[in-house]
């Protein structure tokens, strides 16, 4: 079988953890279908995942059986909804391991979690002159929120540059501290390299200099375990669709004492305790934050998708993925021409590569004809493409319910591709 | 050859293929075939911004017809722009207005145009068709 004789190419030896697929792959409806006449193979998960049917059951669940509005009525509905809804934040404060469940802020993703900073801590505690430091490999969502900011208030924004394997020059981000950096805003895994960056050192630096850290999870939640107390970070945002969660909700992390001295900044039902027309008094966390009726099926569902997790284990699926990576490493970079863009030493289970001569939208769509999903373009990372110098690449990122096999399909797929265009 | 003439005969050459191989073959030789846009041409002003890969299209009319031009970086998306280039080069403003193009669809390659965001395949086809109105205002 070709897929032994590429496990026995792998060159060193490690023992393959072994996880139940038969089981995880029938968990997933979706990959059970035929794209273009071939078996689906998705390998677009830093994209978004795909969910387990438990998820889509407690999402269908929750309509067939509980739902109501939450927090206001009196009725046996309005308590179970409102019950579960607050046990999801209590489930999502223990896999972040935060303090407190109202340090965990609903929100309808990582880009809404980093806008509410930015608008409400940003505006209100940063000035002109003040200095907020990203890195060369933010996503436009950790970039443009900044921006927007420096306009408005005349902050300066400086960014950690990356050597050519996609790591950040630590050396150089020391440099760029002084008592001037307000904040500190960093990918923790970056979709477009996979690398996993150095967060907890970040941290730690930027609070010798007195400044405030959020970090950007929305890749690294399904991969590493999150520890916000043992980071220290004072913000980190997420998105559970990249989690095998519902679309349209994430969360925002914060630190209690930061959290309470920010004001809201969406108003509106929900986050009010007391209204006249003369001045209106705000709820406490973390309702102040959580204006109008939230997202309330997509957070009911969002444990059972943390669930999920927990019970595979994120070890093992940390290890599973690894393996994956390192098989994936290996086939890919035995076809002639094939660069991988992105080679850090810390690097999650997500592989881009460049083909000589041959434009990535051309891949991928020569790919989808044969049922294999990756992603192609810039990866909402410009800046990081523009540092490489390149218009942008083809991505295949793998989860949990992948296999090698899969990665089989993929270097079979690329290879006809180099055939039909060389 | 009328543009619908040359959208059946394009459709007629697709109908030949069985397997998703040969017809995109077909289009990436058809993108090879494509004469190369001068670079005078290949300015800001004819580019048409995909999210993912440029398309270049120049227009030119010796006052009854319409001539366009076109290229891409990605050899699919050229192939597809050469089959717009040739259905719709050579006819009058009036005619490229009020084409209507069904030969994607009928090939089954409409998901290309879908593709908005990623190829510029579809504002390419808007542009073209405002080449036409432009000239069909300047002509009356
Ligand atoms: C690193 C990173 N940050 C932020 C985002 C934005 O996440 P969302 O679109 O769920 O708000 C993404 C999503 O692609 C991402 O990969």
């Amino acid at each position: 079988m070709q897929y032994q004789a590429r496990e026995n190419m792998i060159s060193e030896t490690y023992t393959i953890p072994q996880l139940d697929m038969g089981q995880i792959r029938s968990d997933f409806p979706i990959l059970d279908q035929i794209v273009n006449g071939k078996p689906l193979v998705y390998f677009d998960n830093a994209a978004t995942t795909q969910k387990p049917r438990q998820v889509i059951e407690a999402l269908a669940g929750y309509y067939e059986r509980t739902n109501a509005n939450i927090h206001r009525g009196i009725h046996h509905l309005a308590e179970k909804a409102t019950a579960e809804f607050e046990a999801s934040r209590r489930r999502i404060q223990n896999f972040i391991n935060a303090r407190l469940p109202e340090e965990v802020i609903f929100t309808y993703g990582t880009t809404d979690g980093i806008n509410l900073v930015a608008q409400s801590y940003g505006r209100t505690f940063l000035q002109e002159g003040d200095e907020i430091i990203i890195s060369t490999m933010e996503h436009h969502s950790n970039i443009v929120p900044w921006q927007m900011l420096c306009e408005e208030k005349g902050c300066v924004l400086r960014i950690i540059p990356i050597n050519d394997a996609g790591e950040l020059l630590m050396d150089e981000y020391e440099k760029m501290l002084s008592e001037k950096t307000k904040f500190v805003s960093v990918v923790h895994v970056s979709n477009a390299l996979g690398t996993i960056n150095p967060v907890a050192e970040i941290i730690k630096k930027a609070h010798e200099v007195g400044a405030k850290v959020l970090i950007d999870g929305a890749q690294a939640t399904s991969h590493i375990d999150i520890d916000v107390q043992a980071l220290d970070c004072d913000f980190y945002a997420f998105s559970l669709h990249k989690l095998y969660g519902p679309t349209g909700m994430g969360v925002l992390y914060g630190k209690e004492a930061i959290l309470n001295a920010m004001p809201p900044y969406r108003g509106g039902g929900e986050m009010i305790k007391e209204v006249t027309f003369e001045k209106t008094t705000y709820n406490e966390l973390p309702y102040k934050f959580e204006a109008g009726t939230p997202n309330i099926a997509d957070v009911v569902a969002a444990k059972t998708a943390i669930n999920y997790v927990e019970n595979l284990g994120k070890e093992a699926i940390a290890d599973y993925e690894h393996h994956l990576l390192r098989y994936a490493t290996e086939a890919l970079s035995s076809i002639e021409g094939l660069k991988i863009v992105g080679t850090a030493k810390e690097k999650v289970s997500v592989i881009s590569f460049l083909m000589d001569g041959i434009h990535h939208q051309d891949i991928g769509v020569l790919l989808d004809q044969q049922g294999i999903a990756i992603r192609t373009g810039h990866h909402c990372t410009q800046p990081l493409m523009h540092r490489f110098g390149i218009p942008g690449t083809s991505r295949a990122s793998f989860a949990v319910y992948n296999t090698t096999e899969e990665i089989d399909h993929l270097v079979a797929g690329l290879l006809k591709v180099k055939k039909m265009l060389g | 050859m009328t543009i619908n003439e040359t959208q059946d005969e394009l459709i007629e050459d697709f109908a030949l293929f069985d397997d998703w191989e040969s017809k995109y073959e077909y289009i990436i030789d058809m993108g090879k075939q494509l004469a190369p846009l001068p670079e005078e041409f290949k300015t800001e002003e004819n580019i048409i911004k995909g999210c993912q890969s440029r398309v270049w299209l120049h227009a030119e009319t010796d006052g009854e017809n319409v001539n366009f031009e076109a290229d891409s970086d990605a050899i699919i998306v050229k192939g597809l722009v050469s089959m717009l280039v040739k259905v719709l080069s050579g006819h009058t403003a009036e005619q490229i207005a009020q084409a209507d193009l069904y030969f994607m669809e009928r090939i089954g390659l409409h998901q290309h145009l879908a593709q908005t965001r990623s190829n510029g395949l579809a504002s390419m086809v808007k542009q073209m068709k405002t080449y036409g109105l432009a000239y069909q205002s300047l002509n009356s």
